[in-house]
Formats: structure tokens, sequence, C-alpha cells
């Protein structure tokens, strides 16, 4: 199968596949192409290094949607032990959009939910491309509310371009599913542990995206609006969305810098893709690390400690 | 009974509603200049005085015309009995947004025309005796998004309310999370979701009401966290908006789709309330949940 390009890495791949075609050919007997090869190599290295170390906003977005990033399964089978997924909401249906399941990290026995994405179209098709429904949500209050119950931690992992845009979605109360979402997990009297593994786009993520320690991956983006749709408001005219994607401070840095995320974890040059293994191990480190320090934490401080942050976000003068 | 003569039985009750009006003169009240206009629904050629003594609502058809804040909060508290609270909160424009039209010369503009200084304004009041803390959103400033003001206010709103023991009624309308503040403005829908379930936990009412239009990010926050969720006739409420909900569904939308008659036969909201009965829809829920209508309890 190709490998998928992102637009702003062809001048790069193109560059690679000249030159995985010459390392095809037998150079042996001719060391002046041989030398050729090794300059080539070089050559295709400074690329590397440049085009990935100083990565846009939107090709950062671009890096987090890349089809064969670590999706939220791939951290909970290379994570954690003994999971027992939970589905469904009790209520309509099982949303395959949203995973959530009891599991054990290293020892650590935990709620996860996440945004799950799929590897194929006809997974991505099951799961709706990670947009979940408000039965989606509605599975994962009932997980938080299952991990209050019997005092787990709860471990999330952001990875959605947003909730579902559909008609029977706002029939059965979109709004009302995140809005209920919100409020649980703002009070929720467990440690809760936010990942930043891709997209993080708007209501949907937020649904279950803060509390208690937000990690994001070094290419991850949490944004109130996609740089898509932020163009056609703004210019109707999605073609401008790089500007969009750096006027709205998306990346995990902006985040870090405004308060919002605690820590970033590093991605190899490329993109997690590159070495997804090494990431997800990474992530694990990170996560239980985060549960380590938020252990034994009084839960009634910990749910005051968590309402004073939220009250603490936003910008603003206030005249004496 | 004519709608007309409905609004004459009820000419009795005194409503204040005037146009808070600007310290420099200008013109608060967002109406079209002149004194007549014509109503969208019924297409009546109406005058401003009529319309204005019946809480904006044309007299014939009863189409609800869009209200400012101000003009809403008055037509729902007991009369003259508003005090506005937290009014020097001001946008700063923190992340210097430049993508399209500059953040600050947005706000600026949005401020002359509507003399307020941010999309939501509160403050203490009370309704049948009641007291609460009230709040309403104005479409007029860059459309009654949500930003870090916003944010502020309302959650001011529900811990002021924790703290005095009153309930929170809220005049909801927006066009979602503010895009120009970015993830400040996505963390607001967390703060506000959060302050509404201390008021619940700390067993204090809160009555919404969404009026044309309530979308995005305050649709899924703290709007429908209410107790009691009532919507004005003619309101449109969603999450997506119904450009976005018919480009993904990829056919045309059911006829009354996310209108405010549609959320009752869905089970979203309680009812569909005329602006008119509001005040005294909001009072009677205020005597059932007010934790001190007991004490009350010879008034209901």
């Amino acid at each position: 199968m190709a490998r998928f390009v992102m637009e702003f890495e062809r001048p790069l791949a193109e560059l690679e596949d000249k030159l995985a075609s010459l390392k095809s050919l037998d150079i042996t007997s001719t060391p002046e192409l041989a030398a050729e090869l090794a300059d080539l190599e070089r050559e295709v290295e400074r690329l590397r290094v440049t085009l990935y170390s100083a990565l846009s906003p939107w090709e950062k977005v671009q890096v987090s949607r890349h089809p064969d990033r670590p999706k939220t399964d791939d951290y909970v089978a290379g994570l954690f032990d003994q999971v027992v997924e939970l589905r469904g909401d009790r209520v309509f249906a099982d949303d395959q959009s949203i995973f959530a399941g009891l599991a054990t990290l290293d020892g650590r026995r935990v709620v996860v939910i996440g945004h799950n994405k799929g590897h194929s179209t006809k997974e991505n098709v099951a799961r709706n491309f990670g947009s979940p429904h408000p039965e989606g949500f509605r599975k994962a209050e009932r997980a938080m509310k299952l991990a209050a119950r019997f005092s787990l931690p709860v471990v999330t992992f952001l990875d959605t371009a947003g909730a579902s845009p559909g008609l029977e979605d706002e029939e059965r109360g979109q709004a009302w599913a995140i809005a209920s979402c919100l409020e649980t997990l703002s009070a929720l009297p467990v440690p809760v542990v936010v990942v930043g593994i891709g997209e993080g786009g708007s209501g949907g993520a937020l649904a279950i995206g803060f509390g208690d320690r937000l990690i994001m991956l070094e290419n991850s983006y949490y944004s109130v609006i996609s740089p898509e749709m932020c163009a056609i408001i703004l210019h109707k005219d999605a073609a401008r969305a790089p500007e969009s994607a750096a006027a709205l401070s998306l990346t995990a840095d902006d985040l870090l810098r405004l308060g919002i995320a605690d820590e970033i974890v590093p991605e190899p040059l490329g993109g997690a893709h590159r070495e997804p293994d090494m990431v997800i191990a990474e992530v694990g480190l990170r996560v239980a690390a985060a549960l380590d320090a938020l252990a034994g934490e009084d839960p009634h401080a910990l749910v005051e400690r968590r309402y004073e942050w939220l009250r603490s976000i936003g910008v603003f003068s206030e005249a004496g | 009974m004519s709608i007309n003569d409905w609004f004459k039985q009820r000419e009795g009750r005194r409503y204040t509603v005037s146009a808070p009006g600007c310290p420099e003169g200008k013109p608060g009240d967002g109406l079209p200049d002149g004194v007549w206009r014509s109503c969208p629904q019924c297409k009546r050629t109406l005058y401003q005085g009529d319309v204005a003594r019946c809480l904006s609502v044309c007299p014939h058809c009863g189409h609800h015309f869009e209200l400012i804040a101000r003009d809403r909060i008055d037509a729902i508290i007991d009369p003259e009995s508003f005090e506005e609270i937290d009014a020097t909160l001001t946008s700063t424009d923190p992340l210097r947004f430049s993508a399209g039209k500059p953040y600050g010369a947005t706000l600026e503009k949005a401020r002359e025309t509507t003399c307020m200084t941010d999309a939501a304004i509160t403050g203490r009041a009370s309704i049948g005796g009641h007291p609460v803390v009230v709040g309403a959103m104005d479409f007029r400033f860059v459309g009654a998004s949500m930003g870090s003001v916003v944010g502020e206010r309302i959650a001011r709103a529900f811990d002021l309310a924790r703290d005095e023991r009153r309930g929170v009624v809220l005049l909801v309308a927006s066009g979602g999370a503010r895009m120009q503040e970015g993830i400040l403005s996505l963390m607001q829908m967390a703060k506000t979701s959060a302050a509404a379930g201390r008021l619940a936990q700390a067993g204090l009412p809160y009555v919404s009401v969404l009026v044309n239009p309530t979308y995005g990010g305050v649709t899924a926050s703290f709007a429908v966290l209410a107790d009691v969720i009532f919507a004005e006739p003619g309101a449109m409420v969603g999450f997506a908006g119904p450009r976005l909900v018919e480009q993904t569904i990829r056919r045309s939308l059911p006829k009354g789709f996310q209108s405010a008659t549609s959320l009752v036969e869905h089970g979203m909201i309680d009812d569909v309330v005329p602006r008119i009965e509001l005040h005294d829809r909001v009072a009677t829920v205020l005597d059932y949940l007010m934790p001190d209508a007991a004490v009350r309890g010879g008034d209901l």
C-alpha cells in the first residue's frame, strides 16, 4: 500500500522515493554512483530535519490527522492489561467512536475513555471517523460515573475532529449530551489525566478533555473550532485554513503557554506515526507519573482544585 | 380570543421596557430607525410604539422580534429590581487574534453599536419576589459568542447565587464559543458548566430561557444544564448550525428542525413560552424550587 504523504512533505517524499529507487539498483560496480547516493542520502536527511523540526501550526494539524498516527485503541492495546470494554449508553446504542473500559496500567487500575478513530475505511465508517454521537458522550459519562463510584482514576485520550453534526445527533440532544459530560467531569471525585494524542476538535473533545493534568503530544492540537471552519467563517474560503490555524493558538506549545496544557510529549521527526511504539511507551510513562502524583489526594481537595483551576481560565481586564 | 385581545387583557400589567441608552446618546436599542417597521412573519406594517408595548412581539401574529439584553431582563424580572454586577469586565484580545478583521476592532465596533462591554449582562434581581441572579445575552455583540468575559460573568453569576442563596435565571442566545479567543473560549464551556453544577449541588434552582438563536458551545454547556428549560416561540436551538447539518447529511432538513416546538417534541426542553408569559412562568417555577418556598408556601 502506498504511504500517505501530507501536502507539505511532498518535496521530501519525492526525494525519498528517488533515493529508494536508486538504492534498489546494483551499484557495487559503479563507485561514482555510490558517492552520488551518499550525497543524496545526506541531502534527504538535511531536508527531513529542516522540514520537520519547525512545523507551522497548520502542518501540525495535518500531522495530528495522519491516518497512520496511533489511535486510542493502539494506546489501550500497547499500555493496558486486563481490559474490560464498557459498551453502550444504556439508552440507545453503542457508539464506537468512543472507547470506554476498565484497564490496568502497569498495576494501576483505571477507567479509560477515548475518541477512537479507525485504522481502515471500514473501521472509520463504523466509528464515524472518531466523531461521537450523543450516545458516545453518554457512554463516556456512564464510564466517568462508574469511575467515581469505585474510586478509579480516569485516563482519557483525545482524538476527534469534533462531535458529529448530523440530523439525528441534533434530534437526540448532542448539546445536552456534551454539557452533561462537562458538568460530570468537572466534579468527578477521582484523578483525571487527559492525553491529547491527535485532534482536539471543539466541544466534542472537551466533553472528555479536561481534568487534573493535560498531557499533549507535540503535534496534537486542541481548538475551539477547526481551522477550515474558522477560515470559512472569516473569509468564506477553507483554503485559508493555514492562517486560521496560526491565529487560533491551537498547538501543544500554545496550550502550554496559555496554562491549559501541563506537559508536552516530544514526537519523533516527522510525527508519532514514524515510531508509534516509542511514542506509546513514552505516553505510558507520562500517564503513570501523573497518576502517581495525583494518587492518594483527598477527593474533595481534588475537585476543589479542579474547580479553582477552571474558574481561573480566561483573560480579561476588570477596572476598579 | 385573538392575540390582540390577549395582549390587551394583559395591558394592565406593568412592564419596564426601556432601552438603557448610551451615555453618549447613541441609540442603544438596536432597532431600525423610524417609527414604522414591518413584521417578517405576517408582513404587516407595525407602529414601533405598539411593538415595544408588547415586549417587541408582533401584536398581530405573535412573532417575537429580537430584543436587546437589557430589555430581556426588564421583561422577566420584578419591576426595577435589577442591579448589574461585574459591569467592568472587558475583553483584552489575549491571543492578538489577527486572521480576518482584528479582534480588537471587532470588539470596539460591538461596544460602540451596543453600548455593552460584552455579549452578556448579569445582575441581582427578583422574580415573583424570589431573589435571583439574572443574566441575558445580546446577539448584536459579536453574535452573543462566549469568550472569557461572557464565561466569567456567567460563572460569577452562579457563584454569587450560591453565596447569597439565590436562584439563577438566564436568557440565553448565542452563536457559540468565540473563536477569536481560541482555546480560552472553549474552556469557558467547562468553566460555566462546572459553576452550574455547583449551584445544583447547593440545592438552588436554575432556569434557562433559550431565545433565537442559541447554538454551539453555549448550547453544549451552561444553557441546557438548567433544572427547567424554556424557549421563546420561534427560537432556533442546536449544537451544529442547520447549514452544517444539511451539508453533513446531504439532503434537505425536515420542516421545523431545531425549532423550539421540535425541541419540546424531542424531549429536550420543557415548554415554549411566549415572552409576555415568561415572568409569571419563571416565578411559578421558583415558587416550587426556591429553598425558602416551603416557608413562603402561603403565597403559592
